[in-house]
C-alpha cells in the first residue's frame, strides 16, 4: 500500500507525463486561446486584436467583446432581418466541407476496410512488405503526390490519353476541378490514414472467433458482419476520425483539384487572413470549425466510456 | 452403457480418412466407429494429427480422400455452418463484443428460431450451466471455469447430433480440472449427445471418456476403453504414452496353454498371451505399481528379480524406487502407502527382491 502511493509520487513518472502535457500546453491550448482572443475583436473599429480584454480607461471595467464575427457566420447582414440566417458564405463553405469530408471517409473506409483485411489476413512474413507499400507515398512530398494527379486526371492527362487510345471514350472526359479529382485526391491522399488504424485492429482478431461462427450456423458474410465488423469497430471508429478531421479544414487538395465552386473552410479561412486581412473573421471562422468537429467527437468518447465502465 | 460395439450401431463413423497438407500426411487413413451417447477422446501429442481430425468432423478441414458419415449420412463435403455439429474450442473463442446471453442464441439466431422459443431455449441452457444469473456479463468478466460453461451451453444450444470438445480443459489449472472434468462429463451424459474430444492429456482422456483412440504420426494405433487402453496396450508407443511403465527388448523362448515366456538381458517374464512364435523379436511392458518390492526373499518362484536401488522418490502417496539389476537395466517399482510410517525400510543401495503376477506383464509385438 505505502508503496504504490509512494510509486504514484515519484518525481520520474510525474515527469515523463509532464511531457506530452506541457507539448499539447504549449502548441495546442495557447495557439488556441490567442486564435479565442483575436476571434473576440472587431476589425471595423481599428482596435489592436492584441489590445487587452479589459478596458478601465473610462474609470469603469468593462469587457471588450465582440461577437459580431461569429454572428456575420451565422447570418448574412445584407439579407432582411430573419431570412438571413443560416443563408451566409461561411455556412455553404462548412455544409461542402463536411459533405466531402464525410464522403473522403466513407470512400476510404470502403477500399481500406477490404484492404486492411487482406493486410491482416496474409501470410505474417509477406506482412511487412504490404505495409511498407500503405506507407511508400509518405516518402514523397505531399504535394508532388497532389501535383501528379493532376497530371493523370487533366482533359489531356493520362487517363483520358489512355482511355482515348483504347477506344473507350471519343473525346476527354472533363475531370480536374470537379467533385471526381476532390473526391480521388482527398481519397488517395487519406486512405493510409485509414488502413493503419483498421489493420492494427484486424490483425489482433482472433480468427478462431470466425471459425465459431460458422461452427454455430453462420455463413463467411454473416459472420463478416455479425463478427469481424463489430470487433473492429474501434478501428473503424479511430481510421474514420483519422481520416474525417483533417478532411474538414484540408486545404491544400481542394485548392489544387477542386472546382471553384464549391469552396471549402479551409480556403475561406485562408482568403478572410491574407486577403481580406480579416484576421478576427477567420480567427472565428476557425474557433466554430473546431467546435464543429470537437462536439460529436465529445459525445462519441463519453458513449464510449460509459459503455466501458458498464 | 453397451461398449461392445456392433457395426449396427455406429453413429458416427469415419472410413479412410486422409488428410494432406502438402506433401505431409496430417491424417492418415482414419476410420472409427462411434456409437450413440459415447464420449469418445482423440489422445496423443501435439502434431499427432488428432486435431487435424477433429477440424475434418467439424468442417473446417476438407479431407483429402475418405468420408465421414454421421447418422447414415455422409458429410465430409459439407460446409461447417450446415452440419449439425458444434464444438467447444479450445480455450472457449466466445464473441467478445457479446454477452453471456447472446453468445448462447448466436446460434440459434442463425437458424431464425422465434424469439419466444429461442428465450426458453437460451434460459435452459444457462439453468443447465448454472448460470443464468450472469446471463448479461460479457465474457471477460468471467472466470475461466464460468467461461468453459458459456461455451458448453453455446455448443449445445442447438441440439448438436455431435458435440466436438477441443482441449476441453487446457485453459483451466489444474485444481479446477478435475472437478469441472467430472461436471463437464454429467453435463454431456444428461444431454445425452454423443461426443468426440481431442486431449494430449492422458487423464483426462482416461477420466472423461467412454472410449479412447490413441494416435500417433497421423495413425490411429489402439482404440479401446480407457481400461483396455492402459492394462492391455498393443503397441510399444501407447504402453510408452499411457502412463508409466517398463519396457524391455526380449524374445519368446516359449509358449504354450496361453502362457508365454520372454527372455530379456536380465532374466525371464512369464506373462499371459497366446499364439506367439518361438524365437519372435518382442517387448515385456510391465507398469510400475504392478511390481511388489521386498527386502527378504519372497516365496514366489515365477517373475522374480532382485537388484539395488539407486534412486528413491517420495510422492506423498507413494513411493517410486529405481532398482538397477544386474547387467545394467533399471526398473521402475511405484508402492503404495496403506500405513504411516517414518522413513521407509528401503533405502538407496539396498539389496532387494522383485517380483510381479503372470497376468502384470503384457508382451507387445509391435
Amino acid at each position: 500500500m505505502k508503496n504504490s502511493v509512494w510509486l504514484l509520487w515519484r518525481p520520474g513518472r510525474r515527469l515523463v507525463i509532464a511531457v506530452p502535457y506541457l507539448w499539447l500546453a504549449v502548441f495546442f491550448a495557447l495557439p488556441f486561446l490567442i486564435l479565442l482572443r483575436i476571434s473576440v475583436t472587431d476589425m471595423g473599429s481599428g482596435i489592436d486584436p492584441f489590445a487587452p480584454l479589459v478596458d478601465s480607461s473610462t474609470g469603469a471595467w468593462r469587457l471588450r467583446l465582440e461577437f459580431d464575427n461569429y454572428l456575420s457566420i451565422f447570418r448574412d447582414p445584407a439579407g432582411s432581418t430573419g431570412a438571413g440566417w443560416g443563408d451566409t458564405v461561411y455556412l455553404d463553405a462548412y455544409r461542402t466541407s463536411l459533405k466531402y469530408a464525410f464522403f473522403t471517409t466513407l470512400l476510404c473506409l470502403l477500399i481500406g476496410y477490404p484492404f486492411a483485411y487482406f493486410l491482416a489476413r496474409a501470410r505474417p512474413t509477406v506482412r511487412p512488405a504490404l505495409l511498407m507499400l500503405v506507407m511508400l507515398p509518405f516518402w514523397t512530398s505531399f504535394l508532388l503526390r497532389v501535383y501528379a494527379w493532376k497530371g493523370i486526371l487533366a482533359d489531356q492527362g493520362v487517363l483520358n490519353q489512355l482511355l482515348l487510345s483504347l477506344g473507350l471514350i471519343r473525346e476527354p472526359v472533363v475531370m480536374l476541378y470537379t467533385d471526381v479529382s476532390m473526391m480521388v485526391g482527398m481519397t488517395y491522399v487519406y486512405l493510409p490514414f485509414m488502413i493503419l488504424p483498421l489493420y492494427a485492429n484486424l490483425v489482433k482478431m482472433d480468427v478462431r472467433l470466425l471459425e465459431a461462427a460458422h461452427d454455430l450456423g453462420a455463413s463467411a458474410w454473416k459472420a463478416f458482419w455479425l463478427v469481424t465488423v463489430p470487433l473492429s469497430r474501434s478501428g473503424i471508429v479511430a481510421g474514420s476520425m483519422l481520416v474525417f478531421i483533417p478532411c474538414v479544414g484540408e486545404f491544400v487538395v481542394p485548392s489544387l483539384l477542386g472546382g471553384a465552386e464549391n469552396v471549402m473552410i479551409g480556403r475561406v479561412v485562408w482568403d478572410e487572413m491574407f486577403s481580406a486581412n480579416n484576421w478576427p473573421r477567420a480567427a472565428s471562422l476557425s474557433v466554430v470549425m473546431i467546435v464543429l468537429i470537437l462536439v460529436p467527437l465529445a459525445f462519441y468518447y463519453r458513449a464510449a466510456g460509459a459503455r466501458k465502465g458498464a | 452403457m453397451n461398449l461392445a460395439l456392433s457395426p449396427g450401431d455406429s453413429y458416427l463413423r469415419t472410413e479412410r480418412l486422409v488428410k494432406r497438407f502438402y506433401d505431409v500426411v496430417a491424417v492418415d487413413e482414419v476410420s472409427l466407429s462411434i456409437a450413440k451417447g459415447e464420449i469418445f477422446a482423440l489422445l496423443g501429442s501435439s502434431g499427432c494429427g488428432k486435431s487435424t481430425l477433429l477440424r475434418m468432423l467439424a468442417g473446417f478441414e476438407i479431407p483429402s480422400s475418405g468420408a465421414v458419415v454421421l447418422d447414415g449420412v455422409d458429410i465430409a463435403a459439407l460446409p461447417p455452418y450446415e452440419r449439425p455439429i458444434n464444438m467447444m474450442f479450445q480455450s472457449y473463442a466466445l464473441f467478445p463484443h457479446l454477452t453471456v446471453w447472446d453468445n448462447i442464441a448466436f446460434g440459434l439466431k442463425r437458424q431464425g428460431m422465434p424469439k419466444a422459443q429461442m428465450q426458453a431455449r437460451v434460459g435452459e441452457m444457462l439453468d443447465l450451466v448454472q448460470l443464468a444469473p450472469l446471463a448479461k456479463r460479457k465474457p471477460h468478466q468471467l472466470s475461466g471455469g464460468q467461461q468453459q460453461r458459456v461455451a458448453l451451453a453455446r455448443s449445445l444450444a442447438k441440439k448438436p447430433r455431435l458435440l466436438l470438445l477441443d482441449e476441453p480443459m487446457a485453459a483451466l489449472d489444474r485444481k479446477l480440472r478435475e472437478r469441472t472434468q467430472f461436471e463437464l462429463v454429467n453435463i454431456v451424459e444428461a444431454v445425452g449427445v454423443t461426443c468426440v474430444m481431442v486431449t494430449h492429456d492422458q487423464e483426462e482422456a482416461m477420466t472423461m471418456a467412454t472410449r479412447i483412440a490413441v494416435m500417433n504420426q497421423g495413425r490411429v494405433l489402439q482404440v479401446g476403453t480407457p481400461r483396455q487402453v492402459y492394462e492391455r496396450p498393443q503397441s510399444r508407443f501407447v504402453a510408452d504414452f499411457i502412463g508409466n511403465v517398463n519396457l524391455f527388448d526380449g524374445k519368446i523362448t516359449r509358449s504354450d496353454a496361453g502362457r508365454c515366456e520372454v527372455t530379456t538381458s536380465f532374466g525371464y517374464f512369464c506373462a499371459d498371451g497366446a499364439g506367439m512364435a518361438i524365437g519372435s523379436e518382442v517387448a515385456v511392458a510391465v507398469r510400475p505399481e504392478k511390481l511388489h518390492i521386498a527386502k527378504e526373499q519372497p516365496p514366489v518362484s515365477q517373475n522374480l528379480f532382485w537388484g539395488t536401488v539407486s534412486e528413491i522418490a517420495y510422492f506423498g502417496s507413494y513411493n517410486t524406487y529405481i532398482v538397477e539389476m544386474p547387467g545394467g537395466k533399471t526398473m521402475k517399482i511405484t508402492e503404495f502407502d496403506a500405513v504411516r510410517h517414518d522413513g521407509s525400510p528401503i533405502g538407496r543401495g539396498d539389496k532387494v527382491f522383485f517380483w510381479c503376477d503372470p497376468s502384470a506383464p503384457v508382451v507387445l509385438s509391435q
